[in-house]
């Protein structure tokens, strides 16, 4: 075997990890951009909405900081239409949000990313089951 | 086998990846790689945000199906969230939403340069409007809540 | 009494090691000294089988970077007076990288996955030399700019945790140089590059930590390179699916030739 520097080797040898030529033209992008625009849009909902409606229902009215709207109010408010289309997007995208962010919590901070289907079925089917529910609740109220 | 030889081999065969080279010394990353170091800590508690948020949808859900079910499952449904667990629970959750929405709002120029001009507007006037955005929509909401019919 | 300080460089000898080991030195305290002009103290007075990289020693060729008290240094540009009089200074190989010997961290992974994002200028056409130069406005040549500062000095993979848990990926510096050449008004490669960049081991493996660029010694930015691609490739994705015979002739036009 001729003793060539590696330096020699590696100006003349194409590196081993290039792909043929035709493949790389059918490339398609990977799907996970679908579930960063779902993970980005409940990221936004999630900040800009949820804060208020936390403090106020979770903080505010339970310790008497503010006083607490009635159910005749908040009911009313709720069946008008433009509220259960708020609602649901309040209540789905957010989930997305969770799912996509939980699913590499796990990943990286457990290391389990070989459960990969699992965890990929428990977070999305998550999300998938409280939009379920929530698009139930929101068209019968 | 010379030295270079080795090197040769370990170039040839699986050349893409450094595999566990018999003389090279590679540290496994513990389970517990984010407790070793602030920055990685923030990291992940940001990250844990997503479950105050999943929480909060939870709560709501619960609360539509209160109000679903009438005005005395609904006073029920209030009266369970005076409880201190309740309170509590809700308070971390609170917190932890906060800071989803600040890391949010403070890295999302990241994502979206601004250019005006050819020149690079700074992150903290991208930033500004969504934390006004913020404001408007929760004084809003707020008001919706809290007038009397 | 001459100001002194220690410095705990781990050791690691192949032949006779199976795992790296502290040895501590004593070095004098000057005030303009770095690490760096320390581990040379060290070679040259104390121990002369000391092994690590360094070059340029004023940051620009990107070979000593190490672990300084567990934060990712340029060893040439991280003074030791910052660290007191007596103090104890813990000096490590670059982290979740091979080790070699002392503190040489082996780079064969980077290179390869460097080689990967294609980081040249990609041309669909060869313009005949007769026409002269690429014209560049300013304007266009601020848009990949703070990208193309990258000395490759990988400490920021040291600082990302995704690369330490995931071999595979791709990582932030090959990332921020990919979206260097991609943002290049010159480069007309952004389809070629698509399938490593927007692939679960490209950019979506990356969950915007942040440390990347916190620690980059030239402020390239690579998380915020990594974000800008990952918005791009999200469109690029719904626009395949809008409309999927017109994108893809665009971009089988943009890789073939």
């Amino acid at each position: 075997m001729t003793e060539r520097s590696m330096t020699e080797r590696s100006m003349t040898e194409r590196p081993t990890i290039e792909r043929p030529k035709g493949e790389r033209s059918t490339a398609k992008p990977s799907n996970e951009a679908f579930f960063w625009l779902l993970f980005s849009a409940g990221g936004v909902v999630a900040a800009v909405l949820i804060p208020i409606q936390l403090f106020l229902f979770g903080l505010a009215f339970p310790l008497g900081w503010l006083p607490q709207p009635s159910y005749e109010h908040v009911i009313a408010l709720a069946r008008s239409p433009l509220a259960r289309i708020y609602l649901f997007v309040l209540c789905s995208l957010p989930l997305f949000h969770w799912a996509h962010r939980f699913r590499f919590t796990l990943y990286d901070g457990l290391q389990v990313k070989h459960l990969n289907e699992v965890i990929f079925a428990f977070c999305y089917g998550g999300a998938l089951l409280g939009t379920a529910l929530a698009a139930y609740l929101l068209w019968t109220i | 086998m010379t030295d270079q030889m080795m090197a040769d081999q370990m170039m040839t065969d699986q050349a893409a990846r450094t595999e566990f080279h018999p003389r090279w010394y590679r540290e496994r990353v513990s389970t517990w790689w984010w407790l070793g170091e602030w920055h990685y800590l923030k990291f992940i508690l940001r990250e844990l945000s997503s479950l105050s948020v999943a929480w909060f949808v939870g709560l709501t859900l619960f609360q539509l199906r209160a109000l679903l079910h009438g005005p005395e499952t609904y006073a029920r449904f209030s009266a369970r969230l005076q409880s201190p667990v309740m309170v509590a629970f809700n308070l971390i959750a609170f917190c932890f939403v906060m800071f989803h929405a600040i890391t949010w709002f403070n890295l999302a120029p990241r994502a979206m340069p601004v250019r005006i001009g050819g020149k690079r507007v700074p992150e903290f006037l991208v930033a500004a409007p969504n934390y006004a955005l913020w404001i408007i929509v929760s004084a809003f909401v707020g008001w919706l809540l809290l007038r009397t019919p | 009494m001459a100001d002194k300080i220690v410095l705990e460089i781990a050791r690691y000898a192949p032949d006779r090691d199976q795992a790296p080991s502290f040895q501590s030195f004593e070095v004098p305290l000057r005030k303009e000294w770095v690490v760096l002009d320390a581990l040379n103290y060290i070679k040259d007075k104390v121990d002369g089988t000391l092994t690590y990289r360094w070059s340029c020693r004023m940051g620009i060729c990107g070979s000593c970077g190490m672990m300084v008290n567990g934060e990712p240094k340029l060893t040439c540009a991280t003074f030791l007076s910052q660290y007191g009089n007596n103090a104890k200074v813990r000096v490590e190989p670059l982290r979740y990288f091979p080790v070699v010997r002392d503190l040489v961290t082996a780079l064969s992974d980077f290179l390869v996955k460097l080689q990967k994002v294609k980081p040249w200028l990609i041309r669909k056409d060869e313009p005949p030399l007769s026409q002269g130069e690429f014209l560049q406005t300013p304007e266009q040549l601020d848009l990949y700019k703070q990208f193309s500062m990258c000395i490759n000095c990988t400490l920021c993979y040291s600082a990302c945790p995704v690369v330490g848990l995931d071999q595979e990926f791709v990582g932030p510096a090959a990332l921020a140089l990919a979206q260097r050449y991609n943002l290049d008004s010159r480069d007309q490669g952004s389809a070629e590059r698509l399938a490593t960049l927007a692939h679960p081991d490209g950019i979506w493996g990356c969950t915007f930590v942040g440390e990347c660029t916190r620690v980059c010694p030239k402020h390239v930015d690579p998380a915020g390179a990594i974000q800008q691609y990952k918005l791009t490739a999200a469109l690029d994705w719904v626009k395949s699916f809008v409309l999927p015979r017109g994108h893809e002739e665009t971009r089988q036009e943009a890789a073939h030739d």
